[in-house]
């Protein structure tokens, strides 16, 4: 047994690592049977979009004001920028002086 | 020097930009995954062997040491992986002259950054599997190592709320969305995957809302981007 891993935590990373190698030896075993465009192409190509705001969305329902503004710098900053890191830093730097100035 | 290690060698150097903004990213997962409650060796073995970015990101928010949804975990980390199939479904020219055995540990490599990189500079056969695996060493070490870094030096920080660091979740999934949005067809997955996740999770206890506004989002972006295909064609 690894040390500092409990049962459960070794369960879901090894299970990760499988399911998650299966999908990357499984693109190549059924290469020439995936379709390459069509419902099942889109889909596959709109899942990561859409598992990312679903778990974005109910998180800035449930906070305040303070993360709707950091949340606001975030878009700002990326839309304005485009640069993932600089959009990234500078909503962490925006929550922490919407909390130190506590306007809300 | 052999053809293969200067094509491996020519991709590891391509793939350094990329690297850079990989360990951005690894230390804030790893500073993320200590606030969560993963152990370093849970953290070495998850960046080692499972590898995907996007699904580390998104399980650290159903990780609860003592009480993992071990089953929900590994589901939530299939469905945003899947997209990987479409990547090592087009790697035949790349690696079908090879035997199945080289061929398919090569794919534990298979990742955004190496399939894009290495398909942008259409190298088959040999030359682009050794290229290949220049660019899939330089990210599976890239994220292994500042991973590793982030969850050692997140260990240090008493109190992360004080730094914004619970708020890095939101904005990182956040950011990490803006840049998946390419056109407007995009918008419609994330608007249907957000409202859906809102209302599951008033509805209905656990974690749920993740799989279910992901699988709804999902569908309703590819039917759209169907029917409009189809509206084209007539």
């Amino acid at each position: 047994m690894l040390p500092d891993m409990a049962l459960d935590a070794l369960l879901a990373i090894f299970g990760m690592a499988l399911v998650t190698y299966a999908i990357r030896a499984g693109g190549l075993a059924v290469a020439n049977r995936l379709p390459r465009e069509g419902f099942v192409a889109a889909w596959m190509k709109h899942l990561p979009s859409a598992v990312l705001a679903a778990l974005v969305a109910p998180a800035l329902v449930n906070g305040g004001p303070d993360e709707w503004g950091a949340a606001l710098v975030v878009v700002g900053l990326y839309v304005v920028s485009r640069n993932l890191l600089l959009a990234m830093v500078g909503g962490i730097v925006g929550i922490v002086l919407l909390r130190m100035l506590g306007l809300t | 020097m052999s053809e293969f290690s200067s094509y491996f060698w020519l991709g590891a150097r391509r793939f350094i930009p990329v690297a850079i903004s990989i360990a951005a990213y690894g230390l804030v997962w790893g500073m993320l995954a200590g606030q969560a409650g993963m152990s370093l060796i849970e953290v070495i073995a998850m960046s080692g062997l499972v590898y995907a970015g996007a699904s580390q990101f998104v399980v650290l928010d159903l990780w609860e040491p003592g009480q993992i949804p071990v089953v929900s975990i590994i589901i939530t980390a299939a469905i945003v992986n899947l997209r990987i199939v479409m990547m090592s479904a087009s790697f035949r020219p790349v690696v079908g002259h090879l035997r199945p055995l080289p061929a398919y540990a090569s794919m534990f490599l298979m990742s955004d950054e190496p399939w894009a990189m290495t398909m942008g500079e259409k190298l088959t056969g040999p030359k682009g599997f050794a290229f290949f695996l220049g660019t899939g060493f330089m990210c599976w070490s890239s994220w292994f190592v500042s991973t590793v870094i982030g969850r050692l030096a997140g260990g240090f920080l008493r109190n992360p709320e004080q730094f914004g660091l619970d708020f890095a979740f939101t904005a990182t999934f956040l950011v990490l969305l803006l840049g998946m949005v390419k056109g407007r067809g995009d918008l419609v997955p994330i608007a249907i995957g957000g409202l859906v996740a809102i209302a599951t999770a008033r509805l209905v206890p656990g974690n749920w809302y993740i799989i279910a506004g992901g699988l709804a989002g999902s569908l309703a972006g590819a039917i759209v981007e169907t029917r409009k295909g189809r509206a084209h064609v007539a």
